[in-house]
This record gives structure tokens, C-alpha cells and sequence, in this order.
């Protein structure tokens, strides 16, 4: 399931100090639930994502735990803190063992 | 015409009849051996602790979601360590579990789930006292999301 994995992350360019901006993370994949069967009445084996972290300069911004509840393509909007310039780093990581990542800097306004 | 009243009859018994064997069926997916149980769930989320019914945590989710493969949920608890959301009527119960780090802008997010069929989707929070609140929403679900 690694191929075909794109993440896309918005996030403003710019912030005021300690401004609360709001982060939009969506990423492509299949998340396989495990319940659905193919045409031979096969169970399809569990394939998915299990967490989603942001970070910002190393600091938690947000840490979940996915199960196959969550949709096809995860979609998360959340709110961050920013106290300095710096970088966030999105990381997914994949049943498979893949992990997908993306930064994204800020400049402080 | 006689003939016709007792053709209806018939469909009528017989439609009642299928209504009534898919009931079990549908109840019996839910109950797999391994799956947990919402309170166990609950439990192991909070340690054992109660979490009482409370305004400390908010669902937003639409009452009426047509595509049940995904429905927009939001949870929002100022001040709130970690949220976890269950879908009890899925096959099985977790949806996700919130952390939010020194740097959350607030204690709340957004996303898509999957239910299966219409329930009460339930929150819990673990409150900065480190007391928990729970809170539920109803939501109704036209075509089920869990494939087949």
C-alpha cells in the first residue's frame, strides 16, 4: 500500500507570535478496514494508517491514534500554537511499517 | 379479487418474516469474541475512573449522514489531555484517540469516519484535572460504510 501515498498538508506561510492557525492534513490511502470481503467472499486483510503526528520545532502539536473507523484518504483540521518561527513535520505511519512525512516552515509576520 | 387480498397477505408474512432473521444477524456481527466492548473500552481509556455525562467535551457530527463510508465528525474539550471516540454499532468500536500536545492551538479536531449504521457515537475526555466526561450523538445513517 506505499505506492500512491500522497500527503497534503495546508498551512499559512506566515503567523503572528503565539497565534493560533488552523492546520488542514489530508492523505491519499486505500485505509483497508478489514471487514469488507473480495468476490470470492474473502476477508480483505486490514491495511491502514494507525497514527498521525504533527510537530512543530519538536514539540507535540497533536498525536492520533487511528483505527479502521477512519475514512478512505484521513482527513484531520486542528488548531496549533505557534510561539517562534520554525518547522512542522506531519508523519503517518502505515500498517505496512511505511511512514509518510512533510514539513512545512512558518515565518513569524 | 379474494385471490388478490390473500397474494398480499402472503408478501406481507413474508416480508415481516425476513425483517425479523436479518435483526439477529445484524446484532450477531457485533458480537465477535474479540471485539471489546464500549465500557471496556471506556475503561481502559480512563483507568478504571467514572466519566460522567458532562458539557466538558462536544461532539459536532451531522444527524443525518447519507454516505456512512464518511461522515464528518468534529470533538472539541478545552483543556482536554486526550479524546477518545467510539462508534459502538461499528464491528468494531474505535474510531480514534486525541493526544494534544503543548502546542495544540485548542483541544479540538476534525476528520472523517466510517459507521456502519445509525448510533450514538461517544466521546470521552480526560479533563487538565484529570477527570473524564463523556458525551454522545445521534446520527443517522442511510447507506452503511463498512462494505460487504
Amino acid at each position: 500500500m506505499a505506492d500512491n501515498v500522497k500527503p497534503r498538508v495546508r498551512v499559512p506561510k506566515t503567523a503572528a507570535k503565539d497565534e493560533v492557525i488552523t492546520i488542514k492534513t489530508l492523505i491519499s490511502h486505500l485505509m483497508e478496514s478489514g471487514q469488507r470481503k473480495d468476490k470470492d467472499g474473502q476477508v480483505i486483510p486490514r491495511s491502514i494508517i494507525n497514527r498521525f503526528t504533527a510537530t512543530f520545532n519538536g514539540e507535540t502539536v497533536i498525536d492520533v491514534q487511528m483505527e479502521p473507523a477512519i475514512s478512505t484518504n484521513p482527513y484531520f483540521e486542528f488548531e496549533a500554537r505557534i510561539p517562534d518561527a520554525g518547522e512542522f513535520v506531519f508523519t503517518w505511519y502505515d500498517d505496512d511499517g511505511s511512514v509518510y512525512e512533510d514539513k512545512q516552515t512558518i515565518e513569524l509576520a | 379479487m379474494q385471490m388478490n387480498l390473500d397474494r398480499r397477505e402472503v408478501l406481507a408474512t413474508a416480508a415481516a418474516g425476513a425483517a425479523l432473521i436479518a435483526l439477529p444477524l445484524a446484532a450477531a456481527a457485533q458480537d465477535g469474541e474479540t471485539v471489546k466492548t464500549v465500557d471496556e473500552l471506556i475503561a481502559e481509556f480512563t483507568g478504571g475512573a467514572d466519566a460522567v455525562e458532562g458539557d466538558g467535551v462536544t461532539i459536532g457530527a451531522p444527524e443525518i449522514a447519507e454516505n456512512g463510508n464518511t461522515v464528518p465528525i468534529s470533538v472539541d474539550a478545552p483543556g482536554a489531555s486526550e479524546i477518545l471516540v467510539l462508534a459502538p454499532g461499528n464491528p468494531t468500536p474505535p474510531v480514534a484517540r486525541f493526544q494534544f500536545g503543548a502546542l495544540a492551538g485548542s483541544q479540538a479536531a476534525s476528520t472523517r469516519i466510517r459507521l456502519a449504521q445509525t448510533q450514538d457515537i461517544v466521546a470521552v475526555a480526560k479533563l487538565a484535572d484529570g477527570s473524564f466526561v463523556r458525551s454522545s450523538a445521534n446520527v443517522k445513517v442511510t447507506i452503511g460504510g463498512c462494505g460487504g
